[in-house]
């Protein structure tokens, strides 16, 4: 017998084992428990900014630091197989027909944003403008982070939601979502969606993009690609 | 462990608090301090493991005897005699290692992802994710303990403390062990190696 008194049940251990098997249980079923958890708590405004899964965007980027831009240098241009090369600073992109969609943003490691207002230019239209070679196959994209890219079937940049956005909850994009222009390709996963971007060429064939070459799926529909079930955005 | 907790802290704030992850950047130097750290973290407690006290004081931990219940439903806490550890700071070091456990095993799914399936990940992420918030709070709540008891730190940095202090605080414990006094009698100091994640709970 202890004379300190410290005997009695091996609290301490059940408690460990305990929350091991809630962790391994918490693995098990998370998935599905941040769905839930987001489309409850997440509804409340204010929470989904500070509370983690609870419907907010993640942030990721493949650079360490924040690619820098400046508003009154910055240009997007468009080339390649065109007829008519654009470079277009962020008031020429103003100017041009603005397109408003409301879409859910699904990302491929599970977590889902519903219902984010985007607003700015539709691809097609921006195509149609720089006279794109219709009989080109694909359409690239780059980031001015100088690293990521990513690319579209002729087919797929000719949808109705691909859209060059400029705009999100009614105010410019901020930094951490890819100001001051990024493509949002809502009906497939997320890493489509390249921030920060800046340039768009049409060429003839389609280039794995930055994930894409560690292994995600290039034709990248929410629901369909990825090995993964969730319901696809309209 | 302190330094390792609080480096995970930081360097998880500076990646996934978007206001502050927008204002750093550096997310790739961030990442790796957090797994550095990470994998660090579970080193002191195995090294600790060698020792025969640190042993002894884990076994100690580990029960919970009827008296430590009591002094964990209080009231009277002061009259409820404690031995080394009081019951808060058994429960405190019982979910310290669970949390150091799971947050290591989940930590390790989602730096090495590639090796999971997308389900397990996203459950690793879930588990990490709302777990850290936790472990804020907790770790929050133990520095707050330890700031009102410059005694239970002075203890927790040099070892010993002074005989009132643990007739004070655990009375249990100083009886025992009262013939164990420093060579310096005018000013009883009692040896008391707590491990460095007790700061006295009460």
């Amino acid at each position: 017998m202890d004379p300190e008194g410290d005997t009695g049940a091996p609290v301490g251990r059940r408690i460990v084992l305990g929350m091991l098997a809630l962790g391994a249980l918490g693995v098990a079923v998370g998935r599905q428990a941040s769905t839930v958890v987001a489309n409850s708590i997440g509804a409340i405004p204010g929470v989904s900014s500070v509370l983690p899964g609870a419907g907010g965007f993640q942030i990721y980027s493949v650079v360490s630091g924040q690619p820098q831009w400046h508003p009154d240098t910055y240009r997007l241009s468009v080339s390649g197989r065109v007829g008519k090369p654009l470079s277009l600073s962020l008031p020429e992109l103003a100017k041009l027909p603005q397109t408003h969609m409301t879409k859910d943003f699904q990302c491929v490691t599970g977590w889902r944003v519903r219902d984010v207002p985007w607003s700015g230019v539709l691809l097609s239209d921006l195509l149609t403008k720089a006279q794109a070679d219709r009989t080109a196959a694909a359409v690239h994209f780059s980031s001015f982070d100088g690293v990521y890219t990513e690319s579209l079937t002729m087919s797929q940049a000719h949808r109705s939601d691909m859209l060059i956005a400029t705009h999100m909850y009614g105010e410019p994009i901020t930094q951490e979502h890819g100001a001051p222009v990024r493509l949002v390709a809502a009906a497939m996963y997320g890493y489509k969606s390249i921030k920060w971007l800046s340039g768009i060429t049409v060429a003839s064939t389609v280039i794995p993009g930055y994930w894409e070459d560690d292994g995600y799926d290039v034709d990248a529909w929410v629901g369909r690609s990825n090995g993964r079930t969730d319901p696809p955005v309209v | 462990m302190a330094f390792l907790v609080i480096v995970l802290i930081i360097t998880a704030i500076c990646l996934y608090v978007p206001m502050v992850s927008a204002a750093v950047g550096q997310r790739q130097l961030f990442r790796q301090l957090h797994i550095l750290a990470g994998f660090a973290l579970p080193v002191p407690i195995l090294v600790s493991l060698l020792f025969a006290p640190s042993r002894r004081d884990y076994s100690r931990l580990n029960r919970m005897s009827s008296t430590d219940w009591r002094w964990l439903r209080g009231p009277n806490r002061p009259a409820i005699p404690a031995g080394k550890f009081n019951g808060g700071q058994k429960l405190y070091s019982a979910v310290s290692l669970g949390w150091i456990l799971v947050m290591f095993a989940t930590g390790l799914m989602l730096a090495y992802n590639t090796f999971f399936a997308d389900q397990w990940r996203a459950g690793a992420s879930f588990v990490h994710d709302w777990l850290a918030l936790a472990v804020v709070v907790l770790v929050a709540g133990h520095m707050y303990k330890a700031w009102e008891d410059p005694e239970a730190r002075r203890g927790l940095r040099t070892g010993w403390v002074s005989q009132a202090w643990a007739q004070r605080h655990h009375a249990t414990w100083a009886q025992r062990h009262q013939h164990d006094l420093s060579p310096n009698q005018s000013d009883p100091q009692m040896r008391k190696t707590l491990d460095a994640q007790n700061a006295d709970t009460e």
